[in-house]
């Protein structure tokens, strides 16, 4: 049984037949919340397990670490293509600051957690205050990924040089610095790609999350929840930010660690 | 809308402490798995067993997050079930396209 507070009464009239009942005792906002994520689940799933068929269809790096070079024959080792943090420009710094993302993401998603709590006592100045830490998380990560993706796209000072084909259709060989989705300096097109696609359709997801965040946050703080009656709409939008959460645990797996 | 109407008109019940510390523990839980995680990528040789514990503790974390921070396991059975099961599907896909990409690399090196 949920202690939630719920947006729809039960129809006692009507009996079972007449509609306006609940059989699964969520109100109508909850129920469709969860489809959704169910549904975002798939895309997301064949997002990483396309990442999957493909990185196994590709060599892995076979050589030392110490004299990686990145190549289109083999698939890199991502902790020596993610380790730069900015302001250490050139110091070697493995996954230090995608480790630093998913903190901030996890610890947000906790303090979600504690505004949705708020909500179930009617506490409006507790569901504020978290809201706000919540949103400052949603933009701290976002401006993080901005960081990690223009550093991905310029690349490293050296580059590596490459024999490709080219977005004309000729082959050429030069050195190539950063990415695109033609070419990139670490690995197979394919590598490049895959990040562009999965990351960004992961940030689209949390900049959406970030407004419905405002949202909620600013409607909380003028007394429109207070007025409703109930707070389920903090509930629906920590749903929303929870699976964004749960979503970078995996892509934060299968993309950074494997 | 004025934001000075701050008389409260739902009864507002104090916090209980049990339940606030209680998020707080599954936090650290989920930071210390991924602080595991984290230490494993620098110290185990890459190969099988160190992508099945990845792969283990990360589904270890999605229960976490699931049970603990969505409520899943509050809701009643019927909507646990029609969330869960459906998931099932994904094993297969796991399977057809690994092995897909497995031929690739075959035919192609």
């Amino acid at each position: 049984m949920s202690t939630t507070a719920t947006a729809i009464g039960v129809s006692s009239k009507r009996g079972i037949w007449g509609g306006g009942n609940e059989p699964l005792k969520a109100s109508y906002g909850k129920l469709m919340m969860w489809f959704f994520l169910l549904s975002d689940i798939f895309t997301f799933a064949a997002f990483l397990i396309t990442y999957a068929a493909i990185r196994v269809s590709y060599p892995g790096y076979a050589g030392s670490m110490d004299t990686f070079q990145g190549s289109n024959e083999y698939w890199p080792i991502p902790e020596l293509v993610f380790d730069a943090f900015p302001f250490f420009h050139g110091v070697h710094m493995p996954l230090v600051f995608v480790g630093l993302m998913t903190f901030i993401l996890i610890l947000s998603s906790v303090t979600m957690v504690l505004a949705v709590e708020a909500g179930h006592r009617n506490d409006r100045k507790d569901v504020v205050k978290w809201m706000l830490w919540t949103l400052l998380g949603g933009i701290a990560f976002l401006s993080c990924q901005a960081w990690e993706w223009s550093h991905f796209i310029h690349g490293s000072d050296g580059g590596t040089v490459l024999t490709y084909v080219n977005s004309v259709n000729k082959v050429v060989n030069e050195t190539v610095f950063g990415a695109n989705l033609v070419v990139n300096e670490y690995g197979p097109a394919a590598f490049a790609q895959l990040f562009f696609f999965i990351t960004g359709f992961h940030g689209f997801h949390v900049t959406i999350g970030v407004v419905l965040l405002f949202l909620a946050f600013y409607q909380a703080a003028v007394g429109v929840y207070e007025r409703r009656g109930h707070y389920e709409m903090i509930e629906k939008i920590g749903l929303y930010w929870h699976f964004v959460d749960l979503v970078w645990v995996f892509v934060f797996t299968f993309f950074y660690l494997i | 809308m004025a934001i000075q109407e701050n008389k409260s008109t739902l009864e507002v019940t104090p916090r209980d402490d049990a339940k606030f510390w209680k998020i707080w523990k599954t936090a650290g839980i989920l930071l210390a798995i991924t602080a595991v995680e984290f230490v494993m990528a620098f110290t185990m040789d890459r190969g099988l067993l160190l992508y099945f514990l990845f792969i283990a503790l990360t589904i270890w974390k999605a229960k976490y997050i699931m049970m603990d921070f969505m409520h899943l396991g509050d809701e009643v059975k019927p909507l646990f079930y029609s969330i869960i099961v459906p998931l099932i599907f994904l094993v297969w896909l796991v399977i057809a396209l690994v092995r897909e990409g497995t031929d690739i690399f075959n035919l192609r090196w």
